[in-house]
């Protein structure tokens, strides 16, 4: 059984949350570099994989498969069995992870990632931080904090006292709004939200794989 | 024992809300439809946001669930009713993935610059501001690159996600009728043969 090939890029949030759910169905897998920094990306090799030109895509025999959030959806059903069950036990729960997984797609993931990309990307390739942005981006971030904070004093995690792919969507961005963006004081000023962000950041599971969020 | 019918909260002229209401009704499921009147903030108000603390449409019940997002409401009811109606997911695994991949595309590629698009042409000049052309000039072109893509993908499969109509081909409906219609940008579409027939097909639905 040929393992499953992820073409991607370390530093990249998107990546990362592919091989965090990997690791934590525990499923082999080898991580085919695509160099973000020189281009790879565009280039037709890779178009050819994904024409969207984004990392990252996995192919598991036949199937060829981008969007990271359509992916770990794939690899928590295909490989439910084993590892950490990431979908909840019930039609309802399975719903509450997906309504959560929307949340981090369309209210948390724009703002978090236009934060990281001004004050972490921008510079490194040669431009300046567009403060105002940064400013409008936090202040949207603080209001969809703040109904995590609410949610989270009820419940566990996300979709409910279960750790699933909803929690898990939110590692990436998060690790870089703390660690590389100076952001940390939006999550530990909310304590319920400061204690999940505690508790999923230290799966060992993610440890691995945030240890290489490096660019370069 | 009368099982309770799905109560839909939501407003007609929401996009997100008639995802939901096109996937009731291609899954042949019978709900009641509770109108949030959004032109009077009742979205705002404590009542809704105790459904929907994001206070946005909609929001459906069904039974013991409270459940917001049209994305995953439309996933969820495809789940749950899949024994009837239009099979919306795909058969296989692979299939599922793919049917998962293409709603992706949606919700993250095409969304984002059509409801800008429809933001600044309709929405703000009906509330008294000015439409920013530059604005719409950008995501005119980011649309277009995507649609390029959705031209050659067509070019290959019936639908996005293969040869079955799927809640992938179903999240484009809303967004892409008021393209077409209220935004005037129906060029969009004619002008690729692929996503013209596509776009026929599943609006005719």
């Amino acid at each position: 059984m040929a393992a499953i090939k992820v073409h991607g890029y370390h530093a990249s949030t998107a990546t990362v949350m592919v091989l965090c759910c990997l690791n934590e169905k525990e499923v082999e897998y080898e991580l085919v570099l695509v160099d973000l920094p020189t281009g790879a990306h565009k280039k037709p090799e890779y178009l050819a994989l994904n024409p969207f030109g984004v990392v990252p895509t996995i192919q598991d025999g036949d199937l060829t498969l981008y969007e990271s959030r359509a992916i770990i959806r794939y690899l928590a059903k295909k490989f439910q069995g084993q590892g950490t069950d990431l979908l909840g036990s019930t039609l309802s729960e399975e719903a509450l992870v997906y309504q959560w997984c929307e949340v981090e797609g369309q209210s948390f993931n724009p703002p978090a990632l236009s934060i990281v990309s001004q004050i972490l990307v921008v510079p490194m390739r040669g431009g300046s931080t567009d403060e105002a942005a940064v400013e409008m981006n936090v202040e949207k971030l603080e209001k969809v904090l703040d109904i995590y904070e609410e949610r989270l004093s009820k419940s566990k995690y996300l979709a409910g006292d279960f750790f699933s792919l909803a929690d898990l969507q939110h590692l990436p961005c998060t690790h870089y709004l703390v660690n590389a963006c100076g952001k940390g004081d939006l999550i530990s000023s909310r304590k319920h939200v400061n204690a999940w962000w505690e508790d999923i950041s230290s799966r060992p599971t993610w440890k691995k794989v945030a240890e290489n969020m490096k660019f370069g | 024992l009368v099982m309770a019918v799905i109560k839909l909260h939501g407003h007609p002229i929401s996009t997100a809300t008639a995802m939901v209401l096109c996937c009731l009704n291609e899954k042949e499921v019978e709900y009641d439809f509770a109108l949030v009147e959004l032109s009077a903030g009742a979205h705002k108000q404590p009542q809704y946001l105790a459904l929907n603390p994001f206070g946005v449409v909609p929001t459906i019940q069904d039974g013991d669930l409270t459940l917001f997002e049209s994305r995953a409401i439309v996933k969820y009811l495809a789940k749950k009713y899949k024994g009837q109606g239009a099979d919306l997911l795909g058969n296989t695994l692979a299939e599922q993935a793919l049917v998962e991949q293409w709603c992706e595309v949606e919700g993250h590629s095409f969304f984002p610059p059509a409801s800008t698009i429809l933001f600044q042409t309709v929405l703000r000049p009906l509330r008294g501001g000015t439409t920013d052309e530059a604005v719409v000039e950008i995501n005119i072109g980011k649309l277009n690159k995507v649609l390029d893509i959705y031209e050659e993908r067509l070019s290959k499969s019936k639908y996005l996600a293969g040869d079955f109509f799927s809640l992938a081909d179903l999240q484009h409906l809303p967004w892409t009728q008021y393209l077409v219609t209220a935004c005037k940008k129906g060029d969009l579409i004619s002008s690729r043969k692929h996503v013209n027939a596509w776009w026929e097909d599943i609006s005719s639905r």
